[in-house]
């Protein structure tokens, strides 16, 4: 008897590893594709763009067979399916190949650029979860007052307004006018020589290094850009909140925690909120994403040297590599944020956990 | 008059409607109530009106013209009684400029939905219903468009197929649309196996006729929703390709261009980029506030997404 | 108005929002720069490389006049002649073929290696063999790889002696060797970091002449050493102790890449940096008035221009050429758009180059302009297109003009696009109008006389593409001219030939030109002895104190 119960018992396990396998493997199938389509697709744009990678390196003033040699040297000359084979080959060994603007290996860029913008978008999420969740959470609770209403105005403006230009003014009024937060770029120039970075994350390093007056300083150039893009990802965040927390209060086990006694306080931020977790776990994951990616114009305005500025730039001057790395690393980041939420969920929601 | 009114209503919410028309005249009212029960998506509805009245109506609405400037003269004017917004660096007048860019704007919302909307619905419920390769390879494809950063993917095609404004509106249909697709799929996936979808199929009707005819209906109200809160980021987005000066050829008022003009003169003439960052901000807002209500008047449940 | 009441009702609420976000924000510690260190705003993504031997842009040129040295400078006091820079002599021989160099003593690099006609052969063997943009500057001389070590020698450790192929005009000979491509390397240092290259049909030598190294390495002897550069961040400049001229004051030297101009002037007046180099008009203004803040401004070898590609019949028309010329509103755009960057100018020698031509025969003529059209056949105007690069002041300039030349009828639309990419269909002369500026190779008047007034070959495949080439402008007659300047080695008439190349191009050639850039600086007040050169090269700062 028991011993067919653990037989049965051991193919329900074999079947349900050999189901996870299949699972990964799709998974690997999907990630693969979707990189290569990312490549080809990026590199398409990069050929038919019609601006001339090689004015990059040699200039509007060099003679023609200066011109000519140098597109032979980058290897334009070749077949569009050759330098993509070329390419892909490269990056399967981890060459993003150089990039011509900063004369440095593309993943060397990227190292440097890319904790910029994820620095930046960190503390835009942040901001925007500290003050969204309660936002939400209030107007869900008093749902239909003016107070709702005044949520969700503050969450449709931040929704409507160009981001670049709120940055305009936040530098004219801020910084130009009261004098409250440093201008554009990182860090000051005096840091320059006294700072040095670790993780590349300034804020962390300087706190690693317990120099507060640059820590200071820091924080007064991050503060605005990241308020900016955390006023974005809050009207999002408040949002989703409020669904999510009107949905928990319907729940009858809010009903049975009333009747029960529990004081008001209690049942909506330790019982509610802490369900409407998981949910919302996701929905911040997707608002970095987005902060990720949509931090091209706020780093425009700042002059914050990220990941989305170089892209710009480098695809201004046809540099295609350069728009290549930072195009997949976005691209990783969107899709391993997506699996992150995904897992995430079936960790956290015991109603998605497999039984 | 109130009593035609009262009898007129009753028929729209009759339990027993005499006829289809009746029934979906019904339903229809019945959203239309809860829609205007929201104070705040009928002031969208109106900001939206009012944008649509302004286009329609620049000629006669604009003081001055909003190409022609005086450079010597009347050069970054401020407001006065002549120039309401005053005067942008090339002299013209901001209020006329911003009249006729309403036209733009209209045009890009328009175009981008008529384009990407569809695009999305065809591949969205082709996916859902017929599975097996070809969904994972439509998907695979939204799959990589969606991946992509949204604005750099927009910036690459602009570059790759020249300026101007028609050119920004294939570029941002052409990565807005996967998001269509996702809900098309999704709503697919939830009729595929119902049994009205089983009883057409009995029926002998092509999978082109379901897709078409039956399927596309059902997702069309959700992805309505879906459409109107996008615009907002439509416009946004063609005003940031404006930003970064890729949107519309000079002279054209494009918002956005004209935000990304105004910006040399940010510290002392503020008002030149001013006015239009408020223009696209009101507006934005209008189709915000319009599709919140949408959401809500069409989905009585309310709460999720 | 409707928009009205909206704002009024939504203002609190965004300033609501606004404050909101600033809770956490501290009231920052504004500190002035440090007083050994010269901080600069400058859009510098231009720089590419800092190989003397390859670069060829606008900042670079700055970077490299100040770290390294040349044979010969250009004379600041009279930009029509040179002076010494490591040469402390030189001569010509009868035959005008010899220059002999004798090299002031005991001179060193930044490293302490001496510097000795030796380093200064190799330097120009580099240059040639690597051939790169700017190489032609040097190989216009009759150099190649095969005859470099010979033309360019070392005769002994202070001589160095440089044989041209044809009698040139000293001037331009010497005014050629102030370019950047000119500069002396340390040939020990460089060598220690050569890399091997396997040659090919079109590169024969086995090794990069350390190009690689260099390209972010430093082997100078100026007054500045390089220290480190992080493209599209910053720059920084180090004083040279081993320098044999008067040391900097300053220690250090930091170049801040900020693009925009309002920045740069935030910055500016909160003391974040000391000086800004990209001021547009209105912020320059703005800077003028402040009395904490001072300008200084000198005019610079890049002039702006639009062109009529001669291969679209209606403008090779010479009426519609002449129409252009009178369509421009020159007052308007001087006395806003451009005003303080720039001078109106008509021809194509900026100011303060040998045998350069002040005439300004044009002005804004709409009816002149409508008799040209109407002589051509095109009394109803016509359509044409303009590729304009999306940047200032060239688009508020494109704009002037579509506003003027409708008044003659002619429609004019503007296609803009980014930098790179209208200079790509420029140069495969697929414009019909192009907006752009054009900066002297080097500081001698037959840089710009053979770009704007000779073609030698109007193919497409041409193996030399002037300006001339790239708008189809066929032009035996001036090309001839221009090369006859060239091998006159009397100065004064060497100028006058220069006049009348440009006399003979104002109404006839396809570029309506505008103005002549004025670089400005805007500056702290305590930043003394600032001074901006003729050239980028000459943008020097060892004197500055602050």
């Amino acid at each position: 008897m028991s011993n067919t119960q653990t037989r049965a018992e051991a193919k329900r396990e074999s079947g349900r590893a050999s189901a996870r396998a299949a699972a990964i493997a799709r998974f690997v199938v999907i990630v693969v594709t979707t990189y290569l389509g990312l490549l080809a697709v990026t590199f398409f744009i990069g050929r038919v763009i019609p601006i001339d990678p090689v004015l990059a390196i040699v200039g509007d003033r060099a003679p023609a067979h200066v011109v000519e040699r140098t597109r032979i040297e980058m290897g334009l000359n070749l077949p569009y399916y050759q330098q993509f084979f070329l390419y892909v080959k490269g990056a399967l060994q981890g060459d993003f190949g150089t990039s011509v603007l900063t004369t440095n290996p593309v993943m060397s860029d990227i190292r440097r650029v890319f904790p910029a913008t994820m620095e930046l978008a960190s503390l835009g999420t942040i901001i925007g979860a500290l003050f969204g969740i309660p936002l939400g959470v209030l107007a869900a609770v008093k749902r239909g007052s003016i107070v709702d209403q005044i949520v969700r105005i503050i969450g449709l403006v931040g929704y409507s307004v160009p981001i670049f230009w709120l940055g305009l003014l936040g530098l004219l009024v801020f910084y130009a006018r009261l004098r409250w937060t440093a201008g554009p770029g990182r860090i000051d120039v005096v840091f320059e020589y006294t700072f040095t970075p670790i993780t590349g994350f300034y804020l962390l390093d300087s706190i690693l290094h317990r120099d507060w007056a640059a820590f200071r300083d820091i924080f007064a150039h991050i503060i605005l850009p990241a308020s900016l893009l955390g006023y974005f990802s809050l009207a999002y965040i408040s949002r989703m909140t409020r669904s999510f927390m009107l949905n928990e209060l319907q729940q009858e086990y809010i009903v049975a925690a009333r009747a029960k006694g529990l004081s008001e306080t209690r049942i909506i931020w330790g019982h509610a909120l802490r369900n409407a977790a998981v949910p919302l776990v996701t929905v911040i994951a997707l608002s970095y994403a987005n902060l990720l990616e949509g931090s091209v114009l706020t780093e425009t305005v700042f002059a914050w040297p990220g990941l989305g500025l170089y892209i710009t730039n480098s695809l201004q001057n046809a540099d295609m590599n350069a728009v290549l790395g930072g195009t997949l690393v976005i691209g990783s980041v969107f899709i391993a944020l997506n699996l992150f939420s995904d897992l995430l969920y079936r960790v956290l929601d015991p109603r998605t956990r497999i039984r | 008059m109130s009593e035609t009114m009262q009898t007129r209503r009753e028929w729209l919410l009759t339990e027993r409607p005499a006829s289809r028309l009746q029934a979906r005249l019904g339903r229809a009212y019945l959203t239309w109530r809860r829609f205007t029960a929201n104070k705040l998506a009928v002031v969208g509805l109106l900001i939206i009106l009012a944008l649509c009245l302004v286009a329609a109506l620049a000629d006669v609405l604009a003081p001055h013209s909003p190409y022609i400037g005086d450079l010597a003269n009347s050069r970054l004017l401020f407001p006065d009684a002549n120039h309401w917004l005053g005067t942008d660096g090339q002299g013209r007048d901001i209020l006329s400029r911003l009249i006729y860019g309403s036209r733009l704007t209209l045009q890009v919302v328009v175009l981008v939905a008529i384009i990407a909307a569809p695009i999305g619905l065809l591949v969205g419920t082709v996916a859902g219903y017929a599975g097996g390769w070809v969904d994972a390879v439509l998907m695979r494809i939204t799959d990589i468009f969606l991946a992509f950063p949204k604005l750099v993917l927009a910036l690459a095609f602009v570059a790759a197929l020249g300026p101007g404004i028609g050119n920004a509106i294939i570029a941002i249909a052409i990565t807005s649309w996967p998001p269509y697709a996702r809900i098309a799929r999704a709503e697919t996936l939830t009729v595929r196996n119902s049994d009205y979808i089983a009883a057409v199929q009995l029926m002998g009707a092509s999978p082109t006729r379901i897709v078409l005819r039956h399927i596309m209906p059902l997702c069309v109200s959700s992805l309505i929703v879906r459409v109107t809160l996008d615009m907002a980021g439509i416009i946004l987005t063609a005003a940031g390709l404006g930003f970064l000066g890729l949107g519309a050829q000079p002279p054209l008022p494009e918002w956005g261009a004209m935000i990304a003009a105004g910006r040399l003169f940010i510290l002392d003439q503020w008002w030149v980029a001013a006015a239009p960052g408020f223009a696209i901000l009101i507006v934005s807002l209008g189709f915000n506030l319009l599709g919140d209500g949408l959401r809500d008047a069409l989905d009585p449940r309310g709460g999720s997404q | 108005m409707m928009m009205g009441k909206m704002n009024a009702r939504f203002r609190p609420l965004l300033a609501g929002a606004a404050m909101s976000m600033l809770v956490f924000s501290a009231a920052p510690s504004f500190a002035e720069t440090p007083a050994d260190t010269l901080v600069l705003a400058w859009a510098i993504d231009d720089t590419i490389t800092l190989d003397p031997g390859e670069s060829f842009e606008i900042s670079p040129a700055e970077f490299i006049g100040n770290s390294y040295d040349m044979l010969v400078r250009l004379d600041i006091a009279d930009t029509t002649k040179v002076k010494g820079g490591i040469a402390e002599s030189w001569t010509v021989s009868d035959d005008g073929l010899t220059y002999t160099f004798k090299l002031k003593p005991g001179l060193k690099f930044a490293s302490g290696n001496p510097i000795t006609a030796e380093d200064v052969a190799w330097s120009f063997e580099r240059v040639v063999k690597m051939d790169k943009s700017p190489a032609f500057i040097l190989t216009q001389f009759g150099l190649t790889g095969e005859n470099v070590a010979e033309k360019a020698k070392a005769a002994g450790e202070n001589t160095f002696v440089f044989t041209v192929d044809k009698a040139y005009a000293p001037s331009f000979v010497l005014n050629c060797l102030t370019a950047t491509v000119g500069a002396v390397v340390d040939k020990k240092l460089v060598l220690e970091h050569v890399a091997p290259v396997t040659p090919t049909d079109d590169y024969k030598f086995d090794n990069d002449f350390g190009n690689g190294w260099l390209k972010t390495g430093f082997a100078g002897s100026g007054p500045f050493k390089i220290r480190d550069w992080r493209a599209n961040e910053l720059l920084v400049l180090e004083r040279n102790d081993n320098y044999y001229g008067d040391k900097p004051a300053l220690a250090r030297i930091i170049y801040r890449h900020v693009k925009e101009s309002a920045t740069q002037r935030l910055m500016l007046e909160t003391g974040d940096i000391d000086v800004a180099r990209n001021l547009e008009p209105g912020d320059l203004d703005a800077v003028s008035k402040n009395e904490k803040l001072a300008t200084t401004s000198a005019p610079k070898g890049t002039v702006y221009y639009i062109s009529l590609n001669q291969k679209n019949e209606t403008l090779a028309k010479p009426e519609v050429r002449q129409a252009f010329k009178y369509l421009v509103d020159y007052d308007a755009i001087g006395s806003t758009l451009i005003k303080g960057i720039g001078e109106i100018r008509q021809t194509y020698q900026p100011k303060g180059v040998l045998g350069s031509l002040d005439e300004a025969p044009f002005k804004l003529d709409v009816a002149k302009a409508k008799e040209l059209l109407e002589k051509a056949g095109l009394k109803d105007g016509f359509s044409v297109t303009m590729d304009v690069r999306s940047s200032q002041p060239v688009t508020g300039i494109a704009e002037s003009i579509q506003q003027t030349v409708g008044q003659a009828g002619i429609k004019l639309e503007i296609i803009p696009g980014d930098g790179k990419q209208t200079l790509t269909k420029y140069r495969a002369r697929n414009h019909d109008i192009y907006i752009g500026q054009w900066g002297m190779d080097y500081w001698d008047p037959n840089s710009n006389a053979e770009t704007f007034t000779s073609n030698p070959d109007n193919k497409d495949d041409a193996a030399t593409k002037t300006l001339a080439w790239r708008n189809s402008w066929d032009v035996p007659e001036l090309t001839a001219q221009t090369k006859a300047a060239l091998l006159e080695r009397d100065n004064a008439k060497r100028a006058e030939m220069y006049q009348k190349l440009q006399k003979e191009s104002l109404d006839t050639s396809p570029f309506v030109m505008i103005f002549q850039q004025t670089e400005v600086a805007g500056l702290r007040g305590n930043v003394k002895n600032y001074k901006l050169g003729p050239s980028f090269d000459s943008n020097f700062l060892a004197p500055v104190t602050k």
